[in-house]
């Protein structure tokens, strides 16, 4: 190992990459650990959001389908960094003065939970269209069956509605849990310590920038190539029981 | 006009009046007086803004034609590049790949005296550079993917019609291949282009002066929060209804 280490002339990378003390591996894996988190989080927050966002651009009254035609439009024009600061603020300015209101005095948030609520009304934009369209494309007469059977509408979402649409959300709900992943990165610039601004005070305290930015890009790289691999599964899972194109052809 | 009787339900007349009163409140109680003194340097920030996405949209636009080309029918030694480049750009934060550009190549070039003797040297000493080429690199793969779909998905019988026209292969390419691949993708590039403008407020981070970092620094200034970020999120909107409409327009022109 060491070997091979030497002749490729990457000893002093591994040194610096090393988990124990003088290197920064063990620095850049917490990282990682915080962005997969918030990126977990944010979207499990917007797949909320989509859900019954989604429900209510379908089904709701006029006045709630124009609010959350506004609130889509507006987050998917405006840049997420701009975005995430606005929240950002918003959200410190209203938990302060909510405990203000209650007696208490400032509050600590913690980076993770504010992560999560800035990046969750982000991915909550996205996830209403994707379901939208989900919903929409599961066969009307489906939903009429289980209502004739008299099943309430939440046993309806829950037993046919979201059944019947995975198959049809599963391609864009991969996308925006990529697009989750890597907005994690953003939140390096309001300074939470996630992989991008660990590898970013690694570099620049260590001067191997090269180093520890590729080795990030590798970690961000591996994180997509493997939620590739299980949505694969989880989109085939879903297609259970649909006959596919390719065996329909041949 | 359809469009005016929809917006003059009830209901959307009500909203309309709630937000012009939601305008006036804005207009009277928060602070404006920043915007004279910092006016010219926002307008010189749009223009980074405009033109940093401009460049790279159609540098990336034209990188992205042969990465396109060479996942749909290149042999392997071409198409296996192509795609690597395309998943690596695709899989990893554009936040990084600019910070990879800036201070890697950044703290790499200055340690050879013929790049620093070269006439490229006072160009490479900047940022903007960097970020052009992170931008564009990033829409390109980004891009190429979209061109691999629009190549393949052009209809087989077009372009054997033109071969039995005796066309040779480059003309075939110009005249039939790219514009039936460019018509079928023009919304899904107008999508691309609003994302390449939501992503120039990263260059921000590598001190490049865009319309993002004028309103960072008026807060830095004045500890003003909310006024300038409102009025950066309505100056990206209009941008990107701009983006919306002109590719509107360039829609309906193209024949079906």
């Amino acid at each position: 190992m060491e070997l091979i280490l030497e002749t490729l002339g990457l000893t002093e990378s591994a040194q610096l990459l090393s988990l124990s003390a003088p290197g920064w591996g063990a620095n850049l894996l917490r990282g990682l650990a915080n962005s997969l988190k918030i990126a977990f989080g944010a979207f499990g927050f917007g797949l909320l959001i989509g859900l019954f966002g989604a429900y209510g651009k379908l089904y709701g009254g006029p006045v709630l389908r124009d609010l959350l035609a506004i609130y889509t439009t507006v987050i998917r024009a405006v840049p997420e960094l701009v975005l995430i600061l606005i929240l950002y603020y918003v959200g410190t300015d209203l938990i302060n003065q909510l405990s203000a209101a209650l007696g208490y005095g400032r509050v600590e948030i913690s980076g993770i939970v504010a992560g999560i609520w800035v990046l969750g009304i982000v991915q909550g934009a996205y996830s209403i269209e994707v379901l939208r369209g989900a919903i929409q494309a599961v066969p009307p007469g489906q939903i009429e069956a289980a209502r004739a059977f008299g099943m309430p509408p939440m046993m309806t979402m829950w037993r046919v509605t979201i059944p019947a649409m995975m198959s049809f959300a599963t391609p864009g709900l991969a996308n925006l849990w990529l697009i989750a992943t890597k907005d994690t990165a953003l939140l390096a610039i309001v300074g939470f310590s996630e992989l991008t601004l660990e590898t970013r005070q690694a570099a620049s305290s260590t001067r191997a920038y090269f180093t520890f930015f590729l080795a990030a890009g590798g970690l961000y790289l591996m994180v997509t190539l493997c939620s590739g691999v299980v949505f694969g599964w989880i989109e085939k899972w879903a297609r259970r029981g649909q006959p596919s194109l390719r065996e329909g052809r041949g | 006009m359809i469009a005016l009787k929809s917006l003059l339900q009830p209901h959307r007349i009500v909203m309309m009046a709630l937000f012009a009163a939601l305008v006036v409140w804005c207009a009277i109680t928060l602070r404006w007086d920043w915007i004279p003194k910092y006016a010219p340097l926002a307008l010189e920030g749009l223009w980074t803004t405009i033109w940093i996405m401009a460049v790279t949209t159609v540098l990336g636009f034209i990188l992205a034609v042969p990465l396109g080309l060479a996942q749909a029918i290149g042999p392997w030694y071409l198409s296996i590049p192509a795609r690597s480049f395309c998943t690596i750009i695709r899989g990893t934060p554009l936040l990084l790949q600019i910070w990879l550009l800036y201070y890697g190549l950044g703290s790499l070039f200055p340690q050879f005296p013929w790049i620093r003797s070269s006439e490229l040297w006072p160009y490479l000493r900047q940022a903007w550079p960097y970020a052009v080429l992170a931008l564009t690199l990033s829409y390109a793969g980004y891009e190429g993917e979209v061109m691999r779909g629009a190549f393949s998905g052009v209809a087989k019988g077009q372009l054997e019609a033109a071969k039995s026209f005796g066309m040779r292969r480059s003309t075939m390419f110009r005249r039939i291949w790219l514009p039936q691949a460019i018509r079928n993708v023009l919304p899904t590039l107008g999508g691309e282009t609003i994302l390449q403008l939501k992503a120039t407020p990263l260059v921000a981070t590598i001190t490049v002066i865009d319309i993002y970092s004028v309103s960072s620094r008026v807060r830095a200034d004045t500890f003003i929060v909310y006024e300038p970020l409102l009025l950066l999120a309505i100056v990206y909107m209009v941008i990107a209804g701009l983006i919306t409409l002109a590719f509107k327009r360039f829609e309906v022109q193209v024949p079906h």
